[in-house]
């Protein structure tokens, strides 16, 4: 018998604190199956977010760092200026990157900032208990939106990944999802390419939006989340190259 | 048989994701909790053909794949792949 899937290195043989069902453990492998298949784990450098993935150090088998809300690409960029050999990735959360990290990573894509950044687009606010996020789609029921998101008052779902593909600091902006095994590869490929422009040079961030589900504060079963992804989520974000 | 799987039985969350993506069905929630509460996978490998979807969608990833070679170039070499030499190199 001849193993042909089994545990990367990168990913450190431990259990994860994550919910059953949780997007974080498929996003956490695929990330550390790329480090691990373009060989720079001795030279990457990641910026875990706050939110669900705060303990991605605790899994990563990679230099990283912890940074307050939000601030991840800020503190990537001077990573990257101060370490300009290294590859620097940020790895955040739709709270972290689309509602109080909005200024950073606009101005980080802004100043055309050779980063990768993995965005994770759950569409709440799963560490803090299912708030409504930026990213909440219309008429989904969260913690703080009971009769589901309005979007008189509450406004619309907003789409950072369109938005920095607009700017010219962007050299790469995809979005895929976790919603089955091929969108899974698809993703991993995604990923993958966001490295390898950063590893040959390109002058520009490099952003993957991945959504991700969220069974518990979905309130659904880990396979529901999966379709309601592929269904109505991919609705509103459309999976896409949208730059690049 | 071509293929085998293993789960770390332990270390499952029993979120389900394997036992609904396998397309042998030869993934099954196990009857019995484990340590930690939750009823884990339980793989059964009949039928199994090591196509790795479980693995892929494993959020703990513990799930690990094996391939009976014999039976892959088997394979492989009906489908008439150009890789197959590859794979027979790889063999020997």
């Amino acid at each position: 018998m001849k193993a042909v899937h089994k545990r990367t290195p990168v990913l450190k043989d431990c259990p994860t604190h994550y919910c059953p069902g949780c997007g974080h453990g498929i996003a956490h492998r695929i990330l550390a199956e790329v480090i691990d298949e373009l060989g720079i784990q001795g030279r990457t450098i990641g910026i875990a977010p706050v939110g669900c993935a705060v303990l991605a150090y605790n899994y990563l088998d990679v230099d990283m760092i912890e940074v307050a809300h939000g601030r991840a690409p800020a503190v990537a960029t001077g990573m990257k200026r101060t370490n300009p050999d290294s590859i620097v990735f940020s790895y955040q959360g739709d709270g972290d990157l689309a509602a109080i990290g909005t200024a950073e990573i606009l101005h980080a894509a802004h100043r055309a900032e050779p980063l990768t950044v993995i965005f994770i687009n759950n569409a709440v606010f799963g560490m803090t208990g299912g708030q409504m996020a930026p990213t909440t789609t219309l008429g989904q029921v969260t913690a703080t939106t009971p009769a589901g998101r309005q979007a008189r008052g509450e406004g619309y779902p907003l789409q950072v990944s369109e938005i920095l593909a607009l700017l010219p600091g962007t050299v790469y902006v995809e979005r895929c999802a976790l919603s089955g095994t091929v969108s899974i590869k698809r993703a991993k490929a995604a990923i993958k390419h966001a490295f390898e422009l950063q590893m040959d040079g390109a002058p520009g961030l490099s952003l993957v939006e991945v959504l991700s589900p969220c069974p518990t504060y979905w309130r659904m079963s880990p396979g529901d989340a999966m379709k309601w992804i592929k269904e109505e989520m991919s609705q509103v974000f459309p999976i896409a190259r949208l730059k690049g | 048989m071509a293929g085998k799987i293993s789960i770390d039985t332990e270390r499952c969350k029993g979120c389900g994701l394997c036992v609904m993506i396998c397309p042998k069905k030869c993934i099954l929630t196990a009857p019995d909790s484990n340590q930690n509460g939750y009823f884990p996978a339980q793989a059964t490998n009949a039928g199994c053909t090591g196509c790795a979807q479980c693995a892929i969608v494993c959020p703990e990833g513990i799930i690990e794949v094996c391939w009976d070679d014999a039976e892959r170039i088997r394979i492989v070499e009906i489908a008439g792949k150009p890789d197959a030499p590859r794979l027979i190199e790889e063999k020997a």
